[in-house]
């Protein structure tokens, strides 16, 4: 029984992951018979699909194949439309971290003020909430005119993106610490430098550390659609470029890739989230 | 008078409410707490004992009235005046020593981290902690936590301890035994402390003197009592004494009627700066009551003696 109960939900997981392949690849199989196909798209897609016996969309097979070359030889460079996936997300990477931080050194600094005043708080709350709901790439105009890079205006991008859900989470959690703790404070004659580090950052860390585990989450969708914007390099400029390429096993492989470092970002996050907080 | 370490002149407070006009919580409460001794505040919820603490501590301002430690006018917290609070208000994030180690780190800034860590240990020891020094508020019980918040209020020797209800929120048995050690510990080091509490038991077994309030609003200090049991008195003996019942008696009297009444028909002698103190059991009974008091007294006698333990809530 113990073993069912420790076994089971992986068990449930691979088995849904092999009736998808197999679905996927009973959809994908060579057709018999004649289709009637558009000419146009014949020539786009290659003699075998346009006849119509081979689908146009990749086995699990091909797509698995792709994937191998992808991981087998992640970091190669043969020029600027042709570079190894890795090289892709290296830079994916770095944009967000790069905005990321920046935002995390931005908003967190002035969330913490605006938490500790109640003047400052509702003073900011109309201009926090009319910037809050601007998707992020409704900026990259304004940022590529302003900024005149694009590299740097994808980076911009991300910090935007980044600053609300931290602003906000910092600015909440340092208001709603316990009076008690800050009475203990008082009581002690505790340095307002002191309260600071000692009491408030303490107290509000875990808000602290959710909200920048909303903003990575957040990061990582935007870049993918600013790279298909902006171009060059990037996991999402690596999507977009196969779709020019008409290569669907390469637009799976990136999508997968996009997934799993997303996970990532978010299961660190969340570990460090795990370290701040303290029971009560 | 002159030698009190902390006098209380005239505090009133008063809350801005609504369009009914203000309403005064309490007004013009004089006291005074002398070195080395132990005064319980006791009174109904809503008579503003907590705010009266609290403005001691230099957490709340009276809206009129001064508070003077050491001859001079307090203006906000401070090392001298430590406050045990209700809720313990430990830090979670920080371990028994650490919370400690934060109060006198912050009591004595220049010390090294051996110094602070000894001294910590001290007072661990002296709450009978051993032990449990590594260990955060939410792995210890109710009785230890609180034990930390006095180890914490003990560690920085504060001229005096303020305490909001401390024992409120434990059971029976750990607070009988955290009033012992409180007892033990304000006898060693000869503590002046000032303890709100609202179970006579506890006041009587810990205070020199039990201000009775009166209830709110507009509550006022209506006598001070002095406790004549002598200092040796244990928990287990305390009932033995042979003016144990003549306060309890006072005490739970007070509360169960005259603290509503005695606002309704101030005596005619009573004087807001100078409170009558009366000493239940060796003083002839305050004679502002008259006999209806000693038919309540038998009344409350009966279900005391049911209830050794009695406290405001169950006699209400």
């Amino acid at each position: 029984m113990k073993g069912l109960h420790f076994w089971g939900a992986p068990l449930l997981s691979v088995l849904m992951l092999l009736a998808f392949l197999a679905v996927w690849h009973a959809g994908t199989l060579p057709q018999t018979g004649v289709q009637v196909v558009d000419p146009e798209y014949a020539k786009l897609v290659g003699a075998e699909a346009a006849t119509g016996r081979k689908s146009a969309f990749p086995t699990p097979a091909e797509v698995g194949r792709k994937l191998w070359g992808h991981l087998t030889d992640p970091f190669y460079d043969k020029g600027p439309n042709d570079k190894g996936i890795g090289i892709h997300l290296a830079y994916s990477i770095a944009r967000v971290a790069a905005g990321y931080l920046l935002a995390a050194l931005v908003a967190i600094p002035i969330g913490f003020l605006i938490g500790m005043s109640p003047l400052a708080y509702r003073a900011f709350d109309p201009f926090i909430q009319v910037l809050k709901p601007i998707s992020p790439l409704a900026w990259m105009p304004l940022a590529l005119f302003t900024l005149q890079d694009s590299a740097v205006s994808a980076v911009f991008v991300i910090f935007i993106c980044s600053m609300w859900p931290m602003l906000i989470n910092t600015a909440f959690g340092v208001s709603s610490v316990r009076r008690e703790w800050l009475n203990v404070a008082k009581t002690l004659e505790v340095s307002a430098l002191r309260k600071a580090v000692r009491v408030i950052l303490p107290a509000a860390a875990p808000t602290i550390m959710t909200g920048m585990r909303i903003s990575i989450g957040i990061a990582w969708l935007v870049i993918v659609a600013a790279e298909m914007l902006v171009g060059g390099t990037g996991i999402g400029y690596f999507v977009w470029n196969e779709w020019n390429n008409l290569s669907i096993a390469n637009i799976v492989s990136g999508i997968l890739a996009i997934g799993l470092v997303g996970m990532i970002l978010d299961q660190l996050l969340a570990r460090l989230t795990q370290l701040v907080t303290f029971p009560e | 008078m002159n030698d009190a370490l902390i006098r209380v002149d005239g505090i009133t407070k008063r809350y801005a409410a609504g369009r009914d006009g203000a309403s005064t919580v309490f007004e013009d409460l004089h006291f005074a707490i002398e070195p080395g001794e132990f005064v319980c505040l006791i009174g109904h919820s809503g008579c503003g004992k907590t705010t009266i603490l609290n403005i001691l501590a230099g957490l709340e301002p009276a809206t009129e009235g001064y508070v003077f430690v050491g001859g001079r006018e307090i203006r906000g917290p401070s090392l001298d005046r430590a406050v045990i609070f209700q809720g313990h208000a430990l830090m979670p994030w920080l371990t028994t020593v650490g919370n400690i180690a934060f109060a006198v780190a912050s009591r004595w800034p220049k010390w090294t981290g051996s110094q602070v860590r000894s001294h910590c240990q001290e007072y661990i020891d002296l709450v009978n902690l051993s032990g449990a020094e590594k260990k955060r508020p939410a792995e210890l019980s109710g009785g230890m936590k609180q034990r930390v918040g006095i180890a914490r209020a003990l560690a920085i020797q504060p001229k005096i301890l303020l305490m909001d209800e401390p024992f409120s929120a434990l059971d029976a048995l750990t607070r009988g035994m955290l009033q012992e050690e409180v007892l033990r510990i304000c006898a060693e080091t000869r503590q002046t402390a000032f303890m709100i509490t609202h179970d006579v038991d506890e006041a009587i077994l810990l205070a020199d003197k039990i201000i009775l309030m009166t209830n709110g609003p507009g509550a006022k200090i209506a006598e001070i009592v002095v406790n004549t049991l002598p200092r040796t008195r244990t928990r287990h003996t305390l009932h033995k004494e042979p003016h144990y019942y003549p306060i309890r008696n006072h005490l739970v009297d007070f509360l169960v009627s005259r603290s509503r009444r005695f606002n309704e028909a101030l005596p005619a002698d009573y004087d807001p700066r100078h409170p009558p103190l009366v000493a239940p059991g060796r003083d002839e009974p305050p004679a502002t009551s008259g006999s209806l008091r000693h038919d309540k007294s038998m009344v409350v006698n009966v279900k005391t003696l049911k209830e050794p333990s009695a406290s405001l809530a169950s006699s209400k």
